[in-house]
């Protein structure tokens, strides 16, 4: 029976993917953000997961709105991150497992979910950055990655509750997997911030502190907002905080932090880095 | 961008300075979205580099949308249903980047833009009390 350990939340910025690939890691304004890693990287060292299901957003590299899914998962032996159009391609490709990418699917159409399937996708800055933030260096990523991807880009986009739901009925698949592997549940982007319009640069610290005050205790609290509200709280591209929505959705136990990093402002985006260890369910 | 007045006779939820990416964005927007999304490949990219007149219109786009690209008009983009995830690329092709975009869309200088953003300033860091998970 497959054991998920805990959720890694994180903001996937590309202006971070361009100070990974500059070394800039230690540059004053690059630095407290990086830093937030340091105990996600000793916890990681611990518990040495096996496989990342990952809840992100596709910014316009695998997906283009002639097909837009609402939910995606990925079905791959293996996937890679291209130049998305600003000549930065991370080289290392990220394993795939087709065989729990299966079953998480065909558990999830069970449960009442409708994804696309995918058997051949491209994965943005949205999975590179987080892998990259985790697991620096060049070594072969050491996690096998499901990535499941949710529509932030066109709006209708799915409500907080089906996110969440989404992310209950992947961590009860996963619960279910015959398999011993240790899973990992990311949700990337976030937190607040706005990068068109006259409201452009909009930043929503209270909202924020919210959000992170509730990831482990109550993320139902973040169900009180729709989609909209969340636009209008976080911004046109805060609303990724769904893909955190989800990640918390599939972790199922006893649930408590172990820790958060707020940085404010790295690019046009208010960062948070979260780790929240999963305690293992008693089953009945 | 659709005025607010529009936006509230159809009975849509108007957030100020802020545009909800809807259906109708995405079909006005097609051509220019598509024309961005191409950016994804650096001979694209050089392909309008070096003619940006033929670029849109092997895509099709409007009369408003190639003004908007012509003109640098990162708002004129997005009132013709250009998306900032694609539009982005196009930026990268500008030299622009997000802070770039900002300025130019709020009307700040550049420094200003980014002394906003320094305005919301902080930093909060807890680690639990567990030494086994101390980085």
């Amino acid at each position: 029976m497959s054991e998920i350990c805990g959720g890694i939340f994180t903001s996937h910025v590309p202006g971070i993917g361009n100070a990974i690939a500059k070394g800039l890691q230690q540059d004053p304004y690059w630095k407290p953000f990086f830093d937030g890693f340091n105990p996600v990287h000793a916890w990681l060292a611990e518990e040495k997961p096996d496989v990342a299901v990952v809840f992100y957003n596709d910014h316009g590299l695998n997906f283009f709105l002639d097909k837009m899914p609402t939910f995606a998962i990925g079905a791959a032996p293996e996937y890679r991150h291209e130049d998305e159009g600003w000549g930065i391609a991370f080289k290392r490709p990220f394993p795939g497992d087709p065989d729990l990418s299966w079953h998480i699917i065909e558990q999830v159409v069970e449960s009442e979910f409708d994804p696309v399937t995918c058997q051949s996708m491209l994965v943005d800055h949205a999975v590179a950055v987080p892998f990259e933030l985790c697991w620096p260096g060049e070594n072969a990523f050491p996690v096998k990655l499901v990535p499941i991807a949710i529509n932030t880009v066109q709006h209708p986009l799915p409500s907080p509750k089906r996110c969440h739901d989404l992310g209950k009925a992947v961590g009860r698949a996963i619960e279910s997997w015959g398999g011993s592997e240790k899973v990992v549940i990311f949700g990337t982007g976030g937190l607040s911030h706005q990068l068109e319009g006259e409201r452009a640069g909009h930043i929503n610290v209270d909202y924020d502190k919210f959000c992170l005050r509730n990831l482990a205790p109550d993320p139902e609290a973040l169900l009180q907002h729709d989609t909209l509200d969340i636009v209008e709280l976080a911004g046109s591209q805060g609303v990724e905080i769904l893909n955190w929505i989800a990640a918390r959705g599939a972790l199922r136990g006893s649930v408590h932090e172990l820790a958060s990093n707020y940085h404010v402002p790295i690019s046009n985006t208010a960062a948070a880095t979260v780790l929240l260890e999963n305690s293992a369910r008693v089953h009945a | 961008m659709p005025p607010f007045s529009r936006l509230v006779a159809e009975g849509k939820r108007a957030i100020p300075g802020t545009l909800v990416f809807d259906g109708n964005a995405a079909q006005s927007g097609y051509a220019i979205n598509a024309m961005c999304y191409s950016f994804n490949d650096e001979a694209n990219r050089k392909a309008f580099a070096a003619d940006e007149e033929a670029y849109m219109e092997r895509f099709g786009l409007s009369e408003d949308q190639r003004q908007a690209v012509r003109d640098r008009d990162v708002l004129g983009m997005l009132a013709a249903g250009g998306n900032v995830y694609y539009l982005a690329k196009l930026a990268g092709i500008l030299g622009l980047n997000v802070q770039d975009l900002g300025a130019l869309q709020t009307g700040m200088s550049l420094e200003d833009f980014k002394a906003n953003l320094m305005s919301h300033s902080v930093t909060e860091t807890h680690v639990a009390d567990d030494p086994r998970r101390a980085a």
